[in-house]
């Protein structure tokens, strides 16, 4: 009996032994090989990201995760700054705008191929345009109908035509002066795509896409990796400096930050704020800060009672803390919002003072709307970590103890984040937390989109109505001089400011980590950028 | 080759495989197949049935989910329509079925590919995970099980049931974390997560990787394929490991309790035998059930390791589009889990026969 029980116990480890031999041995191949290609001119990026692009067509698709990586593959007429939106060339490397702001005439840079084989030209952004105007399908199309007012005949559409005056020479006619308009070009969604390949693939352009930038598809496993490579025939010399990047789907944050520590990938995105010690704590990590694009804020719904007072909602101003939050709940990456949008946005008032944190004030104003004595009130959260707000249920805990000083009793709610979603935006939530990420770094994109009486019942979830704010921001809209426009958002976010629809929680600085070899990469605040300028090296 | 008890139920006395006993069983355990696999239709029409209500109930719209918090009214309004859902249940229901009985699983809304197509891969990674993790709960488990009955209340019996006890209720994340941190960044033994070294990406054949390298002649590749599921193979396996040993135990007790047992010692017949081939035997039956079950369960219940080691396995597809409230892939992804489930609990079923040929079916 004793025999077979030391037989057993020999064979156990004997196993165990030959597996951890096994994998020693290999690990240590696999250090060999990546020390190698590390070494050798260009190399590989592995890129690191929590979700799977959902297509590569980048005009059909709406998420950031499908933009990280359309932006290697196609490029856009103008584009933005490194870190900021101030509008730079693109494909078009010069343009000129009429007096009148109606008229737009770009100068294209000649000699540029598509990925397969097809010339860039004029012709091929007419084409473009024509696609997303002639479609008629909001379903398809919904950036191009939510940026430029709607399709081709439709009432709002901006664009009344897109000609082709020579093979580099494109003018836009717009129906009426539209101020963000380059901005709107700049976004990734509107890249210029092969025509000929968008014809040839159709549906399966979005699997197999065809642009002009410095990288080429090259293989997608679903729900894994993306492989682009670099394409030798690029416009700009000696661009790109890698010889491709690959995307690496990881789901979990600290797994995908283990997957960074070991090497297993070079870059990553969504690096909780917890986690950034464990960073800086290792000699072959660097940290990247995103500039905020954002703003995390706690609405109130002005259409119920007692958030129709102004009072009420200046007096919830007043107490809630704002540094204690970024402190205990984004470990200090964030900064804190006066504003409906971010510094980051022209347009931005500085000159406004925020609600200080103060008890007293808070109670003096709840006295004036006869509600001295406290109220209930339920206090929506936000089930899911968003890029603006990493805990929802925390922060609001966090607010309903700030309430509860002066007998407010906040119940606080919570649904899955999508029905969350359509609560809200039914006007169910009596106060709720919620956030926008910016889409084309322009003002409007935010005060018209989140606080304009046009968008009750889209995205003006505090159903906030203002006829003074709502004739500032038309007036923006039409402007094209950059300076009067500004003073224009300055004037609206006073009013917002006063009338308290919202308190402005936070501006979040995403962070990114990766290895100290990469060289080159600024995350941009829109949140996908071009890896043209990265480089990997020692 | 099946395992020499499983061939012996087909055996005549003279261990042919002939005579009339054995064209009996033959003919019985095939119609009772037929059978069994005819009953699986209303089973998986209800289940469809059921799954379709039940994505209808929770709220939240796909239309607005896929065009993003930015959508305006229209163009969801749009978008529900292009997908059909302005469509009263029952037609929906109706186009869903009669596209099923053509072997359309139906198109992503998301993507816009067919279900039939984008599966597959999913679905191959998790089996090569599941089958990984099973092999590593089998092995473990049963024999951790004998071996805590063979040594009833001896330090190896308390150590190995507390040890399942703890593997049952210990969180997967965390495990998951904890193995990462420990073994592959500590100890620099294995690698943190996917299915494949991603500087040497393997080609996709089969979609089962321990195949596909094997098939492009890559046996460097084939052995970092092992070495990336063995991670995740533990922490998929650690929950069934636990339940196998117990339930190998308990069983081993009853039977060793029995009076062929005291005869078969009182024999001299040497106590390994005893127990790995006597016992484990008469065992086997509730063992086999658990096992059918957990290979099952992992299949839609490997989500969480998916997550951790970057996986991209059907949990995570399913997962992925109950968020975006993708209807035909949550429709086709459960099916597709429930018929493997039921597929399985048949061969249980038929291997119940096998194990005992006191059991017979009609």
């Amino acid at each position: 009996m004793k025999k077979t029980l030391a037989l057993l116990l020999t064979g156990i480890l004997a196993l165990s032994l030959a597996l951890a031999g096994c994998s020693s041995s290999t690990s240590k191949e696999k250090d060999d090989g990546k020390g190698g290609s590390s070494e050798a001119k260009g190399g590989v990026l592995i890129y690191g990201k929590g979700g799977d692009a959902v297509g590569l067509d980048p005009a059909i698709v709406t998420d950031g995760e499908s933009f990280i990586v359309t932006q290697q593959i196609f490029e856009t007429l103008v584009k933005y700054g490194e870190d900021d939106t101030e509008i730079k060339p693109g494909l078009a490397k010069s343009w000129e705008v009429s007096d009148d702001a109606k008229t737009y005439t770009f100068k294209l840079e000649t000699g540029i191929k598509f990925h397969d084989g097809t010339d860039f030209n004029a012709d091929a952004v007419v084409k473009n345009f024509q696609r997303w105007a002639k479609s008629k399908d909001e379903g398809k199309f919904a950036y191009y109908a939510s940026m430029f007012g709607g399709f081709e005949g439709d009432e709002g559409h901006v664009i009344k035509e897109v000609k082709a005056i020579d093979a580099s020479t494109v003018e836009f006619t717009l129906n009426r002066p539209q101020a963000p308009f380059l901005k709107n070009l700049a976004m990734p969604t509107f890249a210029i795509a092969s025509p000929d390949g968008i014809e040839k693939e159709g549906d399966d352009f979005t699997k197999n896409p065809s642009g002009t930038g410095p990288f080429k598809f090259k293989s997608w496993k679903p729900g894994d990796t993306i492989e682009v490579v670099k394409n030798d025939d690029y416009w700009q010399d000696g661009l790109p400096k890698l010889d491709g990047v690959t995307f690496k789907v990881i789901k979990d944050n600290s797994a995908r930050l283990n997957a960074a520590i070991k090497g297993e990938i070079d870059l990553m995105d969504g690096l909780n704020p917890s986690d950034i010690s464990k960073v800086t704590g290792d000699e072959k990590l660097q940290i990247f800060e995103r500039a905020s694009m954002n703003v995390g804020y706690f609405a109130f719904n002005v259409e119920k009672a007692p958030f129709d007072k102004k009072e009420v909602r200046q007096a919830i101003s007043h107490l809630i803390n704002k540094k204690e939050i970024i402190d205990n709940f984004y470990e200090g990456t964030a900064e804190p919002a006066k504003n409906p949008m971010p510094p980051s946005v022209s347009g931005y008032n500085d000159k406004i003072e925020d609600y200080d944190y103060d008890v007293e004030k808070a109670k003096e104003l709840l006295k004036k709307a006869g509600l001295e004595d406290g109220f209930k009130m339920d206090l929506w959260a936000m089930p899911v970590p968003r890029p603006y707000m990493p805990d929802g249920q925390k922060v609001a805990e966090a607010i309903q103890a700030s309430l509860k000083q002066v007998g407010i009793e906040a119940n606080i709610v919570s649904y899955e984040w999508a029905a969350y979603l359509e609560k809200v935006q039914a006007g169910e939530a009596q106060s709720f937390m919620m956030g926008w990420t910016g889409d084309n770094g322009d003002a409007d994109n935010f005060l018209y989109t989140l606080l304009d009486k046009d968008n009750i019942g889209s995205n003006n979830y505090a159903r906030y109505a203002n006829d003074e704010v709502h004739e500032l921001l038309i007036e923006a809209q039409s402007t094209a001089d950059e300076a009067k426009r500004n003073e224009l958002y300055g004037k609206a976010q006073e009013i917002i400011h006063d009338e308290a629809p919202w308190v402005p929680l936070v501006h979040s600085l995403p962070q990114l980590a990766g290895s100290k070899t990469v060289k080159g990469f600024v995350p941009h605040p829109t949140g996908s950028q071009s890896l043209v300028n990265v480089s990997l090296e020692n | 080759m099946l395992p020499g008890f499983v061939m012996e139920a087909f055996q005549n006395d003279r261990g042919r495989f002939e005579g009339p006993l054995f064209k009996r069983r033959v003919i019985v355990l095939f119609s009772y197949t037929v059978r069994r696999l005819g009953s699986l239709i209303p089973v998986l029409l209800g289940m469809a049935f059921i799954v379709f209500m039940m994505i209808r109930a929770i709220p939240g719209n796909p239309a607005q989910v896929i065009l993003g918090q930015q959508a305006t009214e229209e163009a969801v309004a749009a978008m529900t329509k292009e997908l059909g859902l302005d469509k009263p249940w029952f037609i929906q229901f109706w186009d869903y079925l009669s596209g099923l009985l053509k072997g359309d699983l139906g198109v992503s809304l998301k993507t816009n590919s067919p279900v039939s197509e984008e599966i597959g891969p999913y679905l191959m990674a998790t089996i090569e995970l599941a089958l990984i993790a099973m092999i590593i709960a089998v092995v473990i488990g049963v024999n951790a099980g004998i071996v805590s009955a063979w040594f009833q209340n001896s330090w190896f019996d308390y150590v190995a049931m507390v040890i399942a006890l703890i593997g049952l209720s210990m969180p997967i994340f965390w495990l998951g974390l904890m193995e990462q941190y420990i073994i592959s960044i500590q100890w620099d033994l294995l690698p943190t997560t996917g299915r494949d070294n991603i500087r040497d990406p393997v080609e996709a054949i089969t979609g089962l990787y321990l195949i596909d390298t094997l098939m492009a002649g890559r046996v460097d590749q084939f052995f970092e394929v092992i070495k990336h599921l063995i991670l995740p193979g533990i922490a998929l396996a650690t929950i069934p490991m636990a339940i196998i040993a117990r339930m190998t135990r308990s069983s081993m007790l009853e039977v060793m309790r029995s009076d062929f047992i005291r005869t078969a010692r009182a024999k001299g017949m040497k106590m390994f035998w005893v127990v790995y081939k006597h016992s484990f035997k008469n065992a086997l039956i509730p063992v086999v059930t658990v096992i059918g079950l957990q290979t099952g369960l992992l299949l839609g219940g490997a989500i969480l390791t998916e997550n951790i080691f970057g996986w991209p396995g059907i949990g995570t597809y399913i997962y992925d589009a109950i968020l975006s409230r993708d209807y035909p892939v949550i429709q086709s992804g459960i099916l597709v889990i429930a018929f493997l489930f039921v597929m399985i609990n048949l061969v249980v079923d038929l291997l119940y026969a096998a194990i005992d040929p006191r059991i017979k079916y009609k």
